[in-house]
Order: structure tokens, then C-alpha cells, then sequence
């Protein structure tokens, strides 16, 4: 069965620096699978790379067995693969509703057009609302997206990342900067809308990873050296090295 | 877990359906038609009616700026270009149907300079709107200047020093209009207008117009949901272009003569200050900027020769206080009027009121002295000031409007805080927790 | 070759004039991010202060009180008015600096009246420093020429030297890292402005006796500035010193060269029409397009290279 994403031989440097030493890595359709590392491995890097902010230095990249080295961004989306951000990336001045309004027009279909009026779309107002709702947001409908807590807009993120309809989803450290609970409910959140999707995760939290994942990759300076089930992952030798530096039955 | 729990009660909006809900959704447009028509009724005298054309235009160009830099997020120190381009296509094509060389009637002109923007743009825009910030304001006035200096190049088109005239009554008269009063362009530009205000509002509320707000926000963003933000960006240049040729168009029916000063960096300049001071936040905003500006310049010139001083003053005082505008400060106010508080400003904002009029006043007049003493009107030593003839040369007007600057500044200073004291009481949130 | 070599001299003294001013402009956006378009107001603000103290005290005077003056004012505008809009972003910014632009303007034309100044070349160095075949140097244009080059040289100096030029260099690019070691770096942004400013009031008061000294000078120059701090590449000094020089040389000698467009390409083997369409371009000399090079040649390089010859950074 094709991959859903297939990174084959990739390499990337910024100037003399390299930070993806020949990476391999097939990720299987409707699986959710979590991308982990130390810091400064190039995990993000990585997902700049998938989704064609940065262009590779070397290899190829295939979405669900096409071609997509070298595209544009909004060209890779077009192909069914979405993204979040590390860092909120959502539209400040639009409010919620507005933010997720918009994530949907493309896949609807109305592109470009100025010759609709998008308050009398009906089913872009019920997508947008459907999603609002899944996020627990629709009490925040007509807020501008700029002053919503941390949290709220993290979701938002996610909102609209999975708006459009992408059945390829990026999410980059969903959860980073939340509380315990905050961080369970985006949980929740994360699986009921990648169901039957398939999902590759950044992320740092041991717990959330292994709560979602069905397989792990292990990103180390570059290279992946690991990519199995969580179970295998916990007690490989060479994760444990990686980020704990001592091998497995040293003296610690 | 739970969800984060809101804390504020959302305000629905009731949607009434039937004739109430047409009212409430589209009441002000009629309201709006309804003044247009009446105004030359009401103002009956040449120089109103001049000075309502030239709103007139000013508006339409300073809504066309507002699509770019409101709605786009892109700052142009060059969109005079296509005022101009689209203007003096109008020309030519007037002097052409005068010559007899097709029919066309001078009520559709317009349309022409809305083409030739349309067309300029469609140029222009196809290379400047690749990258935006303060790249893309870069080459919008590397672009204006350009087209500024090649008018004094291409003579035929810009006609040199002089421009080119026309004659809108050589034209073809339509129904029974030749526009030769002032009225009949008035209407004809009036109508323009509300076309115009109609359209671009109405972009504004398609996919495209709330893609363009996406852009503006976040352009990274917007590609990660399947736009490209370069062709976003290049659409709004083209509508904006568009709608700053009609505007040119008007221009040129009303004033039948365009020159090389209606493409220049002032020109430009100007738009920006318009829709800046009304407000680039709220798509009424370059409206209220476009009639303050026509009403200062035209007003303002025939008393004093430094009313672009205080233009810029205002400007400045804009930017650095009131960032939102004419139309940000109206709406600050709108949560007070909803909730019935409004009348509690009126003591606090007269006090204020009156020590800034107290300390306008004195700085007005020490400018005006000034430019009086320095630019030497010969023989002359007094000055028509506030409608009162001052001697220049004496020292107590110095003193009194010294006095009233500095003294309106400090009090003004105790004032202003209590002021805005009184505003966050009013537009304060009632009975919330 | 009398022809090119005075061209080439004064397209150099040109030149090194402009990049007095675009060093200091450079040097703002660098470090703020502001592309500062009261920036030629300061260079207008500089000739008409010196001219007025000249008047009561000399040129050198003038020379030597114009600048600091100026870069008070200019230090007072990042203070009161940038430090204020900083947080609405670069567009509030950009807007700022325009207004200010208008007001220089304005305010310029209400102290010193419209019509341009007399202001003259001092005594000591009126007079012509060589002779070739037809054609005098003046002294003066040496004198520019100097001032010029010293500046750039103490601008060098200075920025990669001494401890304070590291501190800049180094808010240039991290500003907030900067505030951490514990620098008061609003200050030091506002001493760059300062400086900027002096500097541009320095080539006022040393361009002003040459170039004119009338209201209308800001707009001239000011736009050529930006086209040269553009196409060298926006933050980058060495950008702007090539850029320049390189504007300064085409242009110069474009208002030099007689040569019409039509004969330029019959001089290539093109014959062009005598009616038409663009028939009315080819008479035109290069002289009087020299006005538009610039223009299209920041075009040109915004599309190709939108980062300009030496940047890094766009915005």
C-alpha cells in the first residue's frame, strides 16, 4: 500500500550546516505516528521540509506516492496534507469563526471567487460550525482569534489545520506550553478528528505520545534510528542512549 | 476533562427575518442613497457642490487604497499611479468621442478610467505584489516615481506641463444630460460613488475579500490552508487599481483636465493621509478620512496658506494617538451607546473639548504669525486672525496666544486622563462579574 | 575623455554624497527595521540650518552646529513618536516617518518661506583645484569628497572597532539577546537615529551650497536614497556603499551623454520607425531619461533579487 508520506534520502543544510543527514522514512496511511527527538535534532526542520516551506537540499518527498519535492506550500496543501505550527499561526484580526471560515474555502471550492457572498455559502457556515463545535469554541464564536487564552488557541490551531478536510495531518508539539488537563483534552481533541486520518506528531510529551501513537520515529542529530511500535521503542538500546547518553546495563 | 469553561455569555445577534431584518441588514445603504440624493438640495451653493464632487472622488479613491492597505495589508506609496493612468485614459477617450471617433456617453466614462486601472495594475501588480511588507512599499514608490518622471518623457500621453484638457460637453449628451452645471456632475458622481462604496463592500464579503484579511494577518497561514498569498495579493492589487482608475475617471469628468501632478508621490501621499486619518481598520473609515481631508484642503486653503502643516500635524497626532482613526474612535464608543452611557461623557469630553480648542487656537495662531513674519507680505502688519484684524508686530498677541497654547496644553493635560477615566466607565461591561 | 573622466569624478563626488545619506538611513533600518522616510527631511533641515547659522557665523560654524542640532531633533523623534508606534508594527512605523516627512516639510517652508536660499560655497574653498583640457574641478567638490570619505571611514571605525560600534552591530540582529546582557538598547536605538540624522544633516550642510537649497530638495534626493538603500541590500552599509557609487556614476553620466535613444540603437544596427506608435521615444536623449534610471533599475532588482545586491533580511 502507498505510504502516505515517504521522505527517500533527504538531506538538508542551512549554509554549511547540516541538519537532515539522509533521512528515510515512510509513514503508513490512516496511522497515527509521533516524530520524537532530542532538542535540536530537526524535527520541525523535518516538517518544513514535508510541507514545502523549506526546499530539500537533497531526495525526495512523496504524499501518498506523488512527487511533491519542491512545491509550494498551498500547492502541497492542495494535495491533501495540512500542518500546525509550533508557534500559534492563526489569523489575530479574523475572529474564530472567521479563522475557521477560512481554512475551508479552498476545499469547498471557492477559491479565488468574488462573486459569491460567503455569508450565503451555507455549507461553509456548517462545516466552519461543525468544527467550532468540536473544538468547544462555538461560546467564542465571534471573538477576534488575537485574544482568545493560550490554550484556546492552540486548539483553534488544530481547528484549522483539520478544517479543510486534509487526510494527511501534521501537528507540530500540539501540546506544548499546556497543564496536565489542558493537554489531555487536546488529546481527546486529536483523536476524534484524525480518525481515519493519517497523522504524524511532534512532539516532547512521553505521556501523549504514547497515548496516540501506533508507531515512533526517533530523530538524532539527522538520521532517524528508530521507527516501530511504541513497546519496541520504549526498550531499544539506542533511543535510551540518545537521549538519556547511557547505554542500556552501564553503570549509570 | 473538561473544556476550558467561557466566562462570557455570548451576545447573539437575533437575525430578524422579513421586512425588519432587510432594515437592519441594509438600512444604511438606503439611508446613505437618500442623503446623496438630497445633499445638492440642501447645499445649493457652487462651492458646496464643488466640494461634495471632490468628496466625491476622494472617497472612491480612498476606499480603492483602503482594499490595499485595510483589507490587504499593503502599504503603497504609489497608488496615485492608477488614479492617474485611469484618469487620463478617461481624457483621451473624452477628447476622442468629442472628435467624433465613437459614441460614447460622458455618464460611462468612468468606466473607462476604471479599465485603464484595472489594466495598469494588472502590469504592475504582476511583479510588485510578489513580495509584501515594506519590499512591496518599496517598489510601489519606485514604480510612482517612475511614472511621475516618464511623464515629462512621454508628452502625448501626460501632455508635458500642462496635462491633457477635455471637454465633457463635446460628447454625446445622454437622455437629455450634457452636464454642463455642476449638479448634473454632481449626480453623476454621486451615483459613481455609491456604485463604487456598493462594490467594494461587497468584495469585501466574498471568499476572496475575507481571503485577502487572511493574507493581511498571517500570509504564512494562508498558504497552509491552499492559498497563494502572492495571488491573493495580486487580485486585491488588480481590484484596488480598478477602483482608483473609476476614481480617476470621475476626476476627470469633473475637472476636464488631468496633469502629471495627479500621478505624483503628493498625490499619493495624500490617499494615505485620507484613509489613515478616517481609519484603515473598518471599511467606513477612508470615507470619514476622504470627507475630513476634502473638507480641510478646500476649506482651510482659502484662509490660510499652512493648512498642509496642520494637515500633517493631524496626521502625526493620528499615528501616534488615536492609531484606529476617525472611525476607531466612533466605534470605542459604540459599547457606551449600547449600553445608554453615553450622555455621561458629555461634561468630561467638553472640558477637554474646550482646553484643546483653547490650546488649537493659540498654536494656530502663532503659526499663522509666524508664517506671516517670515514670508513679509509687504506693507502689511496686521493679520486677519479668528476674523479679528491682529498687528503682527505688537508683542501682546504673541503673549495671549502663547498664553492660551501653553495653558490649553497643561490643562489639557489634567483633562485628558479624566476624560478617558469617564470613557472606561462608560463603555465599562455591566454586570459582568 | 575629458568628458568621462570629469563625469567620472563627479559621478564619484555624487555618489560618496548619496551614500553620506544612505549610510545613515542604512544604519536605522539595520538595527529598528524602519525604513525612515523623514530621513531627507533631515538632509533639508541640515542645509537650511547651516545656511542660517552661516549667515550670523560662517560656514564653518554652520558645518560644525548643524548636525549635532539636527540629531537632537532626529534622537527627540525616535523618542516621542517611534518608540510610541513601535508596537503597532513596521506599516504604523513607515506611516510615522511619512508624517514626519510632511511636517519637515511643512514646517521648513513656514520658517524659511518658500523660494530657495542663497547658499554659497565659503570664500576659502571657491576656487578650482585643477584644470583638464576644458574643464575645472572645484575645490569644493574635493572638500565634499573628503568629508565623504571620512565619514565612511569613521563609520567603519567606529561600528567595527570600538565596543560601542559591537553593541550596535550586535542590536542589529538581536536586539532582545542584546537587553539581556543588560544594554539599555531603546537607548542605543535611539542614538542610531540620532547619528543617522546628524549624518544626513551633515551632507545637507555640505550639499546644500552645491545641489540648491530649496523646499523641494527633500523629495528630490529622498527618493534616490531609498532606491540606493534598496538595491544595495536593506541593513547592509557595504550594500550601500556600492549602490551609491554605482547610481551616482550612471546617473551623472547619463545627463552627460547627448545621445538620443534612436541613434543608441542604430548604433546597435536597429533601425527604428519615423511614425508610430513609441515613434516619439526615439528622439529622446539619454539626458533626459537620466531621471528615470534609478527607478529602473530598483525595479529590476526588486524582481530579480528582492533581498537587493548585498541583504539579507527583507523587512
Amino acid at each position: 500500500m502507498t505510504p502516505a508520506v515517504e521522505l527517500v534520502d533527504v538531506y538538508k543544510s542551512f549554509g554549511p550546516t547540516q541538519i537532515i543527514a539522509g533521512v528515510n522514512l515512510a509513514i503508513e496511511a490512516g496511522t497515527r505516528q509521533a516524530l520524537i527527538g532530542p532538542n535540536g535534532a530537526g524535527k520541525s526542520t523535518l516538517f518544513n521540509l514535508i510541507t514545502g516551506k523549506h526546499p530539500v537540499s537533497r531526495g525526495h518527498v512523496r504524499l501518498k506516492g506523488e512527487d511533491i519535492t519542491g512545491l509550494r506550500p498551498y500547492e502541497i496543501n492542495r494535495r491533501g496534507l495540512s500542518r500546525s505550527f509550533q508557534v500559534t499561526n492563526i489569523f489575530p484580526r479574523l475572529s474564530v469563526f472567521e479563522n475557521l471560515r477560512c481554512a475551508v474555502l479552498w476545499t469547498l471550492g471557492y477559491k479565488y471567487s468574488f462573486w459569491h457572498f460567503v455569508d450565503g455559502l451555507p455549507e461553509v457556515g456548517e462545516r466552519a460550525a461543525t468544527v467550532l463545535e468540536q473544538l468547544n469554541l462555538t461560546a467564542r464564536r465571534d471573538v477576534p482569534a488575537g485574544v482568545l487564552s493560550y490554550a484556546e488557541q492552540r486548539a483553534l490551531e488544530i481547528g484549522i489545520t483539520i478544517a479543510g478536510g486534509a487526510d494527511v495531518i501534521l501537528l507540530d508539539e500540539p501540546t506544548s506550553g499546556m497543564s496536565r488537563g489542558e493537554a489531555e483534552h487536546m488529546v481527546q481533541l486529536i483523536r476524534q478528528v484524525t480518525a481515519g486520518k493519517t497523522l504524524i506528531m511532534v512532539e516532547h510529551d512521553m505521556g501523549v505520545v504514547f497515548d496516540l501513537a501506533d508507531k515512533i520515529a526517533v530523530l538524532v542529530y539527522g538520521r532517524i534510528i528508530a521507527h516501530d511500535r511504541p513497546a519496541a521503542i520504549r526498550a531499544s538500546a539506542d533511543v535510551q542512549e540518545a537521549y538519556l547518553g547511557v547505554p542500556q546495563g552501564a553503570p549509570a | 476533562m473538561s473544556a476550558p469553561v467561557p466566562s462570557v455569555t455570548p451576545r447573539v445577534r437575533v437575525r430578524e427575518s422579513g421586512l425588519a431584518g432587510w432594515i437592519q441588514r441594509h438600512g444604511v445603504w438606503v439611508a446613505a442613497a437618500v442623503v446623496l440624493i438630497a445633499l445638492p438640495l440642501v447645499a445649493r451653493s457652487r462651492v458646496a457642490v464643488s466640494v461634495m464632487n471632490q468628496m466625491g472622488i476622494a472617497v472612491v479613491f480612498a476606499l480603492s487604497y483602503n482594499v490595499l492597505l485595510g483589507q490587504g495589508g499593503m502599504l503603497s506609496f504609489g497608488h496615485a499611479v492608477y488614479f492617474g493612468l485611469g484618469g487620463f485614459m478617461a481624457i483621451h477617450v473624452l477628447n476622442l468621442v468629442g472628435q467624433g471617433a465613437f459614441y460614447l456617453p460622458v455618464a460611462l466614462l468612468p468606466l473607462v478610467g476604471a479599465l485603464g486601472g484595472l489594466v495598469s495594475a494588472a502590469l504592475f501588480g504582476s511583479f510588485s505584489t510578489n513580495r509584501a511588507g515594506t519590499v512591496f512599499a518599496m517598489i510601489s514608490l519606485g514604480i510612482g516615481e517612475l511614472i511621475h518622471s516618464s511623464s515629462l518623457i512621454l508628452t502625448k500621453f501626460f501632455g508635458g506641463e500642462e496635462g491633457i484638457t477635455g471637454n465633457r460637453t463635446k460628447a454625446p449628451p445622454l437622455l437629455g444630460l450634457d452636464f454642463t452645471t455642476d449638479t448634473q456632475v454632481y449626480y453623476l458622481i454621486a451615483a459613481w460613488a455609491f456604485v463604487a462604496t456598493v462594490l467594494m463592500y461587497a468584495y469585501s464579503r466574498t471568499p476572496m475579500g475575507r481571503i485577502a484579511n487572511a493574507v493581511r494577518d498571517n500570509p504564512e497561514r494562508a498558504e497552509f490552508v491552499g492559498y497563494s498569498q502572492r495571488w491573493a495579493r495580486y487580485v486585491s492589487f488588480c481590484a484596488a487599481g480598478l477602483f482608483a482608475g473609476l476614481a480617476g475617471g470621475l476626476f476627470a469628468v469633473n475637472y476636464e483636465i488631468l496633469t502629471v501632478e495627479n500621478v505624483s508621490l503628493t498625490a499619493s501621499g495624500s490617499v494615505l493621509l485620507m484613509a489613515y486619518i478616517g481609519g484603515i481598520g473598518f471599511f467606513f473609515g477612508p470615507i470619514l478620512g476622504a470627507i475630513a481631508f476634502t473638507f480641510l484642503q478646500s476649506m482651510l486653503s482659502d484662509y490660510t496658506r499652512i493648512w498642509l502643516l496642520y494637515l500633517g500635524i493631524l496626521f502625526l497626532a493620528t499615528v501616534m494617538f488615536a492609531p484606529a482613526g476617525l472611525a476607531g474612535i466612533l466605534v470605542m464608543h459604540r459599547p457606551a451607546w449600547r449600553a445608554g452611557r453615553l450622555h455621561r461623557l458629555v461634561a468630561p469630553y467638553a472640558v477637554a473639548g474646550m482646553l484643546a480648542l483653547a490650546a488649537a487656537v493659540g498654536i494656530i495662531g502663532l503659526l499663522e504669525l509666524l508664517q506671516f513674519t517670515v514670508s513679509g507680505e509687504a506693507g502689511r502688519v496686521t493679520k486677519r486672525l479668528f476674523w479679528v484684524s491682529v498687528p503682527v508686530y505688537a508683542v501682546w498677541p504673541w503673549l495671549v496666544l502663547a498664553a492660551l497654547a501653553i495653558g490649553g496644553a497643561l490643562g489639557l493635560r489634567r483633562a485628558a486622563p479624566r476624560a478617558a477615566a469617564a470613557f472606561n466607565e462608560a463603555g465599562g461591561p455591566a454586570g459582568r462579574p | 575623455m575629458e568628458l568621462l573622466l570629469f563625469s567620472l569624478l563627479n559621478g564619484v563626488v555624487y555618489g560618496m554624497l548619496l551614500f553620506m545619506l544612505s549610510s545613515g538611513l542604512t544604519l536605522i533600518f539595520g538595527m529598528m527595521g524602519v525604513l525612515n522616510f523623514a530621513h531627507a527631511g533631515f538632509y533639508m533641515l541640515g542645509a537650511y540650518l547651516g545656511y542660517t547659522i552661516a549667515g550670523h557665523l560662517g560656514f564653518w560654524a554652520g558645518l560644525v552646529a548643524a548636525p549635532p542640532l539636527v540629531g537632537l531633533l532626529g534622537a527627540l523623534v525616535e523618542r516621542q513618536g517611534l518608540r510610541r508606534v513601535h508596537r503597532f508594527g513596521h506599516v504604523a512605523e513607515l506611516i510615522l516617518t511619512f508624517g514626519v516627512a510632511v511636517l519637515i516639510e511643512e514646517i521648513v517652508q513656514l520658517a524659511w518661506g518658500r523660494p530657495a536660499k542663497s547658499y554659497t560655497v565659503p570664500a576659502v574653498l571657491d576656487f578650482s583645484l585643477f584644470r583638464l583640457f576644458q574643464s575645472t574641478f572645484p575645490a569644493y567638490k574635493a572638500f565634499m569628497l573628503l568629508i565623504s570619505a571620512g565619514i565612511f571611514v569613521f563609520l567603519f571605525f567606529v561600528l567595527a572597532r570600538t565596543r560601542a560600534g559591537l553593541i550596535i552591530q550586535a542590536s542589529l540582529t538581536h536586539p532582545g539577546t542584546v537587553a539581556m546582557l543588560g544594554h539599555n538598547v531603546p537607548r542605543v536605538f535611539m542614538v542610531v537615529f540620532g547619528i543617522g540624522s546628524a549624518l544626513a544633516a551633515l551632507a545637507g550642510v555640505i550639499a546644500g551650497p552645491v545641489l540648491g537649497t530649496f523646499p523641494g530638495m527633500a523629495q528630490v534626493l529622498g527618493s534616490i536614497v531609498f532606491v540606493v538603500v534598496v538595491i544595495g541590500g536593506l541593513g547592509s552599509l557595504t550594500g550601500a556603499f556600492v549602490a551609491s557609487l554605482v547610481i551616482g556614476i550612471i546617473q551623472t553620466f547619463a545627463v552627460a551623454l547627448d545621445y538620443s535613444l534612436g541613434s543608441l540603437l542604430g548604433g546597435l544596427g536597429l533601425t527604428v520607425a519615423r511614425t508610430g506608435f513609441l515613434s516619439e521615444l526615439w528622439p529622446i536623449t539619454i539626458a533626459r531619461i537620466a531621471p528615470i534610471l534609478p527607478y529602473l533599475l530598483l525595479i529590476l532588482v526588486l524582481i530579480v533579487r528582492p533581498t537587493g545586491l548585498f541583504g539579507t533580511r527583507e523587512s
